[in-house]
């Protein structure tokens, strides 16, 4: 009794998930009359400012994740190391993000970054991508402190520091060659689950005006039929790659530490 | 040469407790400099400018100005969306993972259902709204097959997608799974014994349900309710995507007004922004607290 109620919720629930990813791709596929065809993901594809855009997204996503890694990894290895006690206070900060939507806090980019105001950011587009890349920081800080701080609970991080220390390294080499090889799955997991977010932001972009791919996707939604779902599969395609990759490498560091024993 | 020299010095006699404490918070800084720029500032400048006048004085003006109907409507929308997709989310997530983990579908597809949750949890924003454009839309997939196939037009059963009904389906979708993530684990903690002990003492399945199971999970159920609730009250991007400007809900009218001053007022535009904040962080504060209660049972 049980077991057949449970099986039909679960069945209802995958329906649920499977048919709107049905529906999508189906849709995507049916720019041809009569017939399936690619001819959607080939007028995509050859859009230039599918190129553009995709590609300003892209390179916003990698300048993130290495904003992000240097900023993150040292912070928690010093937290961690030199004051435990500010560890609640750093990680309330770091959750923040979480809270404040993040159309507010670019709200508040644009006011205070303007052309008028001590630091115009905004005023030319190096500053403006730069604001979006920090914006960006800002929205994944909550997923990547949390996986290099879970990462680093696992390391002895006193008795390393020390080791390296007496072998003569210093605090470049230390974050460099000690901590970050030993916290490199939570960093690549972090990097991934960035990678995933900003590559179909909108709001930030939207509203900093950069000609990101998330902003692209919208405008083409409403004056395109088939290609916007071409563009949703794509983009679940790469939301489903990203996660892919976290778990293969959560992984294979299963498996090296097991084979290092 | 250098570091090497340093290095021993330091570990052959520790600097003096002066010089140390200013250089320990040194290596906070670029993280504290970082919040306060990017994060504590932008968002201190939205609330102090929602209790400031045009001239530059103090006023709570602005925030009694919320309580226009129009703005008082886009929050309500907001608030009944948001609470019934994270009701939903909370109930029928519930039930898909207690499902595999304790109802009898296999084990087996425990993993590829926490899988998927991780990949439909982050797939938000624009392309969600397209595929489920594509499904239930006007010109839908399904709608199509139920109107040509069984003669079903869901438009005449009040159907519409680009409603706040049609935005709390699109927003399970991401609900759903970030449930399933998050109580899963809580359901691991229900141990066996705690079953047993109940069935000894002749406590039927409903009654060790009642009694025993769900006074458990309460706090780690209600605690992620509060979290989705904050989940899709903050969401810009699938709403915009959906309903383009036509749904009055809170995030899409204080978009509207940081592209365009619709309000009128930039200072009220601030006071909308600080009400969607207020509103968020209690739900967290919410989450928060439980999360600590649910915490006490998962050793």
């Amino acid at each position: 009794m049980t077991r057949i109620a449970a099986w039909t919720i679960f069945l209802l629930g995958c329906i649920y998930f499977a048919l709107p990813l049905w529906g999508m791709t189906e849709f995507s596929l049916r720019m041809r009359r009569g017939e399936y065809s690619f001819d959607a993901y080939a007028s995509i594809l050859s859009n230039p400012e599918f190129q553009r855009t995709f590609l300003f997204s892209v390179t916003m996503a990698l300048v993130t994740i290495v904003v992000g890694v240097l900023l993150v990894v040292p912070t928690a290895f010093w937290v961690r190391l030199k004051m435990p006690e500010l560890r609640p206070f750093v990680e309330f900060v770091t959750l923040l993000p979480l809270v404040i939507p993040a159309i507010v806090v670019v709200f508040g980019y644009i006011r205070l970054y303007n052309t008028g105001s001590w630091l115009p950011l905004t005023g030319t587009a190096m500053g403006t991508n730069a604001l979006l890349a920090m914006g960006y920081v800002m929205l994944a800080l909550p997923y990547m402190y949390r996986a290099v701080d879970t990462g680093l609970r696992a390391v002895d991080v006193p008795t390393l520091t020390e080791a390296a220390q007496s072998l003569g390294a210093g605090w470049i080499t230390i974050l460099g060659r000690v901590i970050l090889p030993n916290v490199l799955t939570a960093v690549l997991s972090g990097a991934f689950l960035t990678f995933a977010i900003v590559i179909g932001e909108f709001t930030m972009a939207a509203i900093l005006n950069r000609p990101a791919f998330g902003p692209f996707m919208q405008r083409l939604g409403q004056d395109r039929a088939y290609e916007p779902t071409a563009l949703a599969v794509i983009a679940f395609v790469i939301t489903w790659a990203c996660m892919g990759l976290i778990s293969l490498v959560a992984r294979t560091q299963k498996h090296t530490r097991a084979a290092g024993r | 040469m250098a570091l090497t020299t340093e290095a021993t010095r330091t570990a052959v006699s520790p600097p003096r407790l002066t010089t140390r404490l200013p250089l320990r918070w040194l290596g906070l800084l670029p993280f504290l400099l970082f919040a306060t720029l990017f994060l504590l500032l932008p968002t201190l400048y939205i609330v102090v400018g929602a209790f400031r006048d045009g001239r530059g004085g103090w006023t709570i003006q602005n925030v009694l100005d919320l309580a226009t109907p129009s703005i008082r409507s886009a929050y309500w929308l907001s608030i009944r969306i948001s609470f019934w997709s994270a009701l939903l989310g909370c109930l029928i997530g519930f039930l898909m993972a207690a499902s595999v983990v304790l109802w009898g579908v296999p084990k087996r597809l425990r993993n590829p259902l926490l899988t998927f949750s991780g990949v439909a949890s982050n797939f938000a924003g624009v392309p969600l709204a397209f595929a489920f454009i594509a499904t239930l839309g006007p010109a839908g997939l399904l709608t199509l097959y139920l109107r040509t196939e069984f003669g079903i037009n869901l438009r005449a059963y009040g159907w519409n997608l680009l409603s706040a009904w049609g935005l709390i389906v699109t927003y399970l979708f991401f609900q759903i799974p970030l449930m399933i993530l998050i109580i899963t684990p809580a359901l691991d903690g229900l141990r066996r014994e705690w079953r047993e002990a109940a069935e000894v003492l002749g406590a039927s399945g409903f009654q060790y349900w009642r009694m025993v199971a769900l006074p458990i999970l309460f706090p780690s159920i209600l605690g992620t309710m509060a979290l989705l609730f904050a989940n899709a009250f903050g969401a810009v991007a699938t709403a915009i995507a959906l309903t383009g400007p036509s749904l009055n809900i809170a995030p899409i009218l204080l978009y509207a007004q940081i592209r365009g001053d619709v309000l009128g007022n930039p200072h009220l535009g601030y006071a909308l922004a600080l009400g969607m904040i207020v509103i968020t962080a209690a739900a967290n504060a919410i989450y928060i607290v439980l999360r600590a209660r649910a915490e006490r049972w998962m050793r």
